[in-house]
């Protein structure tokens, strides 16, 4: 038998989960989020949107096709939505020690050890995840056997946005191409790829930076983690691109500070929408889309005010997927378009951005 | 709501009977297309000549007609019906196929009949090779593509542009002659100028060999909304026809890019063929790149699509049958939440693993290589949380006495690397020997082209085993070894062997050890759901597995005893099909509506029992004792049904019975006396009833005297079968040592049964419900067959035309005076031989029998129902009608699937052979013969009739038969004795020749090739392998250029009779309810 760490997750309720390491063996602690995706752990992990949060895979196999490399650059990877792993912990039901993929140059675990990230495997995810479902998400911890304790910390007292943001102004795409500011919230490289891919010139800017200050064709406001309300120096710009009118587009937690911007508010969701399944209707139409989603906070459809409605709606729960001006060239998503990982059926998303410069 | 209110009576086309390739998943989704129709108020009309299935049960569709799907009965029921709409996505390729000709004929038009869901012309493009791949090219998809070259110089610029290794092909050669790969210039260079010796003509494409084959099932609506609600990758490499491959469910080695790039195309691909419904693209996907080729497309609910359902729990064929009325996805809820919306992609908590079940022993002369086309005849499906667990599962339900991956009986490979690479039925099996013998991962790569990710798995499975092994008592294993084991899906057979090896004396015991041991440490498997959001949103429903890879049961169980538990009947194989999966929903129906918990053991993806709503616990799990007792032990049931499942459930009465479980209906003991063949014997006896005389033999001297005192034929059953032919028959003493050498070594360890084999009698059966050992209702039905074709593939008539009263009478008083004795309460089959007056009886079951259906329906009294109320303790009335008094009669008729099964001979014996049956009434049996004939292949001939008709006997029996065909007009062709025998008795016919005369003129050969005739009727002199050979040949060819063949003297006169003395137009279209 392969000999493996015991350790422990434990709920801030006082559930238990007994599990083995296959990971970097340190205590550790985060909220604990559970995503449905049978695909996809590479990007996932190194999606900022996950920065301090515990990461329950319910599909039961983790690890199979290994890890490929990063590739291209630190700033734009090829195969990555990141640099780094932004979970605290990544766990599973099995995890797969031997690997198969023609594009992988290492496993899951040594990429893990690596990057100093907890894996635990040997968990019953289904009951973990259903306790979730119930109980709504909640924070835990990780401890090894004979191993230090550590304290439970809540990532969503923090302001997340600021710490997976980047620091200065990168540019990306041809040089010729229109203009379209990209507010980095804690993005992730496929927005960039999809964006440049439409032969714009892409100028990426810290979440908190002035971005009026700089001639621009569109405003791009990325996804990123954690809770909406620390990031009011965004808001506060993006005020003000409300004012200069041109075309807004946003996706995630862009969606919800294009909201905030108008005037509505958001609210943390029981156990938010973390998966590649999620049904969503453009309203008023009868066009639905399976998009893939990572969000713990949605915009309170009712908030919206009058001159704003309601693009998308979801067709499992009723929550708000994105919002629209009902005149300007003002919209934003919920879900992600640029999927990665997920499905990819609203990459039209981007073209109708585009469309509008 | 966007429901198409113009329709309001829908017809439904089946696939009739059971064949390989088309079996039963399409009851399953033609039983949900009529409940999504029932429950939009819409009056249906089902074709189904198949009357064991449950969509030809009462409650399912309106009206029901048991004809052939083809196209003139199709349209004769369209003129009668006049239905507004049909449904052709529900019934397999023979409904697609029935439907496009009507559509090309015109009849859809003329009569006004809409086709629901996807257009007849979307239908086209996916059917014809050459529309499809232009179809896909419009869109820059690719597709496998042959380039045809006369030459070797343009073959190798074909090669060149196509990049090796390449697949070529000679064109205009059968069986495959002139074929192969090449890897270079070379060998391309060497094999075109072999080809084009008898060729005109090469096919080169590009050889995917060692490409994984990957599928997805997707669904759109007419809106262009679409979901892709399972993919599924093969875990043999593509060459395998996916039908014949080991599936898993979702793809395990595709990363997010490879999963979401094959998705995005199968959306595009079927926006651009335009599917309304359910459609399925499979693809070719190479392992070292992003590059692809689409395989094809299919238009049409099929296999895959029921084992998607299955597998994701997601209804394709209901929600299929919904967009078809115009319905947007949108409007539609998930029926398993019931909350959220039908549009929606299933998200899998769990590992699906589909197994394909052959029974290729049961066939002479078969070849046991698998690959392209499809051989098997059923499948399984496991469920597990690692891959491991569901796959030693899944090779335990294929029920072919194999206990997982490792600790199996060792299977003799005279050459393993050859038994890597050239894939047979039993490949898997020498995987595990060469990881046995240390081949590596790699190695065994090498061979196979499996993906390594599914051999490291395996490896994992192999490397447990040999932990266990350095243990030699249960007590030893340490507990988290143990644990490991049952996470892998060991089960406590394969845990008890593995330590005890060849000391495993008494495995029930040693099981029972195990069990013990681990219960005793809190090693036992938890329940889970089936949700089809992994648990992000409640369940509604109870559809469950079990697995060692969890802590908690999703179930609360009340501890109520209000459960009974219904043992279903597995994997479809040759001898158990439909018929018990009929009987199993029957008795589930019939449970709950008494206010029971009705509670589902099964595991094959192509029923309706495995349907979640089918019941109110569906246990989608294996069907061994070990996993019963798991069951037992979390339902505390009321009691367990054994009865209805065929004989898997059967063979486990007597060891449920010494662990204290309440079997409902007939006690374990009776089932035990009546399945040991010495106890039941020895009650003949005791009773006064006569049997054929039989003796269990241990030596060749002991042979011979038996045989001496019953002489020949006699029917030979070696008990330990080493070549796969299960028993024979055997004419003389030459044959009987041949086959006992052959097929068994007889010992006092592996004993033969000998039975005498009485010639030209009658084979009756009786299918009957007991009460506390009285009889309460009774179907006596007739062979048309002599005794000697296995019951299961004889032509059974209900009620009986020919037999005596006074046989009645006695088979009657017999089959009460066993029902009694053996105290029965609950469905039996006994099977009698009748000559003159003598019965004799030849088999007893204390179970529904295969016919159980059949005499239901046809008499219209459901016995299933009648026996489970029995069971449940009610006490039930006599039903009033019997058999006298039908006005009509019922014929059984069997399907074969020979084409199928390339080199195998087209002859029926005492080892069943059928794939499949149908059932069809009429006025009289002629008509009855016709419908049925027609509905399993046969045809009514219009040219010539070839016939070759055994002994003198069978002559004479074919005589009438012969003569209705001359004054009919039929050309004839005879093979030499029965010429001369025609021409004695006035009947002209010409003279051909047996193959073993090739000089002769003309060649019994040549005329079925020049199809100058279209029917051929071989009849064996008897079953002795010399007779067999020669008419192999004939009975072969007819077989492989579509010649309807007959090869029994008693069937060919019934249908020659029937088509000789009634035109198809003057058969009635009459549904079930009209009789």
């Amino acid at each position: 038998m392969r000999q493996t760490k015991r350790a422990t997750l434990i709920l801030e309720d006082g559930t238990r989960f007994e599990g083995r390491s296959f990971g970097y063996e340190a205590p550790t602690a985060g909220e604990v989020v559970f995503n449905t995706a049978m695909t996809g752990y590479p990007e996932s992990l190194t999606d900022p949107s996950y920065e301090g949060q515990i990461l329950v895979t319910t599909f039961p196999l983790l690890g199979n096709y290994g890890v490929p490399p990063q590739g291209g650059s630190p700033d734009l990877s090829k195969h990555f939505e990141s640099s780094r792993i932004h979970c605290k912990a990544i766990i599973a039901q099995d995890y797969a020690w031997e690997h198969s993929h023609w594009l992988a140059d290492r496993t899951l675990a040594d990429w893990l050890k690596e990057e100093k990230i907890t894996g635990l495997y040997g968990i019953d995810t289904r009951a973990l995840t259903k306790h979730l479902r119930d109980s709504g998400s909640m924070l835990g911890k990780i401890v090894f056997e004979n191993d230090d304790d550590v304290d439970f910390y809540d990532p969503n007292a923090e302001n997340l946005i600021a710490k997976t943001s980047c620091t200065e102004v990168k540019e990306y795409g041809p040089e010729d191409g229109k203009r379209v500011v990209l507010v980095d919230c804690g993005i992730k490289h496929n927005i960039i790829r999809c964006l440049a891919a439409r032969g714009v010139r892409v100028i990426r800017v810290p979440w908190d930076y002035d971005f009026t200050t700089i001639p621009y064709d569109g405003l791009f406001i990325s996804n990123g983690p954690g809770n909406p309300d620390f990031a009011d120096a965004t808001v506060a710009n993006i005020r003000k691109a409300l004012e200069i009118g041109k075309p807004i587009c946003g996706i995630c937690m862009g969606n919800q500070l294009l909201a905030k911007a108008a005037g509505a508010s958001t609210y943390k969701l029981k156990y938010g929408h973390r998966s590649h399944n999620q049904p969503v209707r453009r309203a008023g139409t009868n066009s639905c889309y399976i998009t893939s989603q990572n969000h713990g906070f949605a915009v309170d459809n009712d908030t919206l005010p009058a001159d704003w409605e309601p693009l998308f709606i979801n067709m499992n729960d009723g929550t708000n997927e994105g919002i629209r001006h009902k005149s300007k060239p003002f919209f934003s998503a919920q879900f992600h378009p640029e999927a990665s990982s997920g499905p990819r059926d609203t990459e039209f998303f981007f073209d109708e951005f585009i469309a509008l410069l | 709501m966007n429901k198409d209110e113009s329709i309001k009576k829908v017809l439904l086309l089946g696939s009739g009977a059971l064949k390989i390739g088309e079996a039963g998943e399409f009851d399953y989704s033609g039983a949900q297309a009529l409940k999504a129709m029932k429950e939009e108020g819409i009056t249906t009309v089902l074709i189904n000549p198949n009357i064991a299935t449950v969509q030809t049960s009462e409650g399912f569709a309106d009206k029901i007609y048991f004809l052939p799907v083809t196209p003139d009965f199709v349209e004769r029921v369209i003129e009668k019906e006049r239905p507004d709409g049909i449904l052709l996505a529900f019934g397999g390729q023979t409904a697609l196929n029935c439907g496009v000709e009507l559509y090309r004929s015109g009849v859809l038009e003329r009569y006004g009949v809409k086709v629901l869901g996807t257009p007849v012309r979307a239908i086209i493009d996916t059917e014809d090779r050459e529309l499809f791949v232009e179809k896909l090219d419009q869109i820059d998809v690719k597709t496998i593509k042959s380039r045809a070259a006369s030459d070797v110089a343009t073959s190798l610029e074909i090669a060149e542009d196509l990049g090796y290794p390449v697949i070529v092909r000679a064109a205009y050669a059968l069986g495959g002659l002139g074929s192969g790969f090449c890897d270079n210039a070379d060998e391309l260079r060497a094999l075109v100028e072999k080809a084009l010796a008898f060729s005109p003509q090469v096919l080169i494409e590009k050889s995917l060999k060692g490409w994984k084959e990957v599928e997805y099932e997707v669904v759109r609506d007419r809106f262009d909304n679409c979901i892709t609600v399972c993919n599924m990758e093969n875990f043999d490499p593509l060459g395998i026809h996916t039908g014949e491959s080991i599936v898993v469910a979702p793809s395990q080695t595709l990363s997010n890019d490879d999963y979401h790039y094959l998705r995005s195309l199968a959306i595009k691909i079927i926006r651009h063929i335009g599917i309304v419904g359910e459609c399925n693209v499979q693809y070719a996907y190479d392992p070292s790149s992003m590059d692809y080729r689409v395989i094809e497309v299919n238009a049409r609910l099929s296999r895959s699509s029921a084992l998607a359902s299955k597998a994701t729990g997601y209804p394709l064929a209901f929600v299929a049958a919904k967009l078809g009325l115009g319905y947007g996805l949108f409007d539609l809820k998930n029926s398993v939440t019931q909350s959220t919306s039908a549009f929606f992609e299933p998200a899998l908590d769990y590992v699906v693993v589909k197994i394909p079940r052959w029974d290729l022993g049961k066939f002479h002369g078969v070849k046991r290589e698998i690959g392209s086309s499809m051989k098997s005849v059923g499948e399984v499906m496991a469920i597990g949380r690692t891959f491991e667990e569901a796959f030693q599962k899944g090779l335990r339900m294929i029920g072919q006495g194999m206990h997982g991956f490792v600790e199996n009986k060792e299977i003799k490979i005279a050459d393993l690397d050859e038994a890597l690479a050239s894939p047979t039925d039993k490949r898997v099996f020498a995987i595990a020997s060469a990881m046995t013998k240390g081949y590596s991962v790699d190695r065994i790569h090498e061979l196979t082209k499996i993906d390594r990710w599914f051999l490291y798995k395996l490896q994992n499975i192999m490397s447990t085993a040999r932990e266990l092994e350095a243990y030699d008592t249960v007590d030893a294993i340490p507990e988290e070894l143990l644990r490991q084991a049952k996470q892998q899906g060991f089960s406590d057979f394969q845990v008890g062997r593995s330590v005890l090896k060849d000391k495993m004396v008494q495995p029930d015991r040693t099981i029972l050890d195990v069990r013990a041991r681990r219960k005793s440490l809190g090693i036992v498997p938890v329940v889970k759901q089936i949700d089809t959001l992994a648990a992000e949103y409640p369940a509604m429903t109870n559809y469950l597995y079990l697995t060692y890879n969890g802590s908690a049961n999703d179930v609360d169980y009340l501890g109520d005893h209000r459960s009974v538990i219904v043992l279903g009947s597995g994997a479809y194989r040759i001898g158990s099909s439909v018929e018990f999966d009929w009987c199993s929903v029957n008795a589930l129906m019939t449970v709950k509506e008494q206010g029971w918990r009705s509670v589902m053991i099964n595991y094959n993806p192509e029923t309706v029992s495995t349907d979640y709503d089918a019941c109110d616990r569906l246990y989608f799990d294996e069907l061994t004792f070990e996993r019963v007792m798991d069951i037992i032990d979390l339902e505390q049931p009321h009691g367990t049904i054994l009865s209805v499942g065929g004989q898997i459930p059967n063979n486990l009465a007597t060891r449920l019975d010494s662990c204290g479980v309440n079997i409902l209906g007939t006690s374990a003991s009776s089932i035990d006396n009546a399945e040991d063949r010495h106890k039941f014997s020895a009650m003949l006896d005791r009773l006064g009833i006569d049997q054929p005389r039989w003796r269990e033999l241990t030596s060749m001297d002991d042979i011979h005297e038996f045989v001496a005192e019953v002489g020949y034929p006699v029917l030979v059953r070696p008990s330990y079968v080493l070549s796969g032919a299960a028993m024979n028959v055997c004419s003389n003493n030459d044959e009987l040592v041949r086959f006992l050498q052959l097929a068994a070594n007889v010992s006092k360890q592996h004993p033969v049964v000998v039975t005498e084999f009485i010639q030209d009698a009658k084979e009756i059966e009786m299918d009957a419900v007991a009460q506390r050992g009285e009889i309460k209702a009774y179907a006596i039905s007739e062979h048309i067959e002599y005794a000697g074709v296995h019951s299961g593939d004889a032509t059974i008539q209900f009620p009986p035309q020919k037999l005596y009263v006074e046989t009645m009478r006695r088979i009657k008083k017999v089959s009460s005076t066993i029902a009694k004795a053996l105290n029965i309460s609950g469905p039996f089959n006994i099977q009698f031989l009748a000559k003159d007056n003598d019965i004799k009886v030849i088999e007893c079951n204390l179970r529904a029998s295969r016919s159980f259906p059949f005499v239901s329906k046809v008499l219209k009294i459901n016995f299933i129902d009648l026996a489970t109320r029995i069971m449940l303790g009610l006490d039930v009335e006599k039903p009033a009608k019997s058999a006298f008094d039908l006005d009509y009669v019922g014929i059984k008729a069997s399907q074969f699937s020979f084409s199928r099964l390339q080199g195998a001979d087209p002859v029926l014996g005492v080892d069943m052979a059928s794939t499949g049956e149908v059932g069809c009434l009429g006025e009289m049996t002629s008509e009855a013969v016709m419908k049925s004939m027609l509905s399993v292949g046969q045809r009514i001939p219009t040219k010539g009739v070839l016939l070759s008709s055994g002994t003198a006997k069978h002559k004479a029996a074919m005589l009438e038969a012969a003569r209705m065909l001359d004054r009919r007009g039929f050309r004839l062709y005879a093979t030499e004795g029965t010429h001369r025998f025609l021409q004695e008795n006035g009947i002209a016919s010409t003279q051909v020749f047996k193959p073993s005369e090739p000089d002769r003129q003309p060649q019994a050969l040549d005329i079925l090739h020049n199809h100058d005739v279209d029917l051929v009727v071989n009849i064996p002199r008897d079953l002795s392998s010399d007779e067999l050979s020669n008419g192999y040949k004939i009975r072969r060819a007819a077989i492989d250029l579509n010649i309807p063949l007959l090869t029994n003297a008693r069937l060919a006169s019934a249908f020659i009779r029937a088509f000789t003395s009634l035109s198809t137009d003057s058969v009635e279209i009459k549904a079930w309810d009209e009789y």
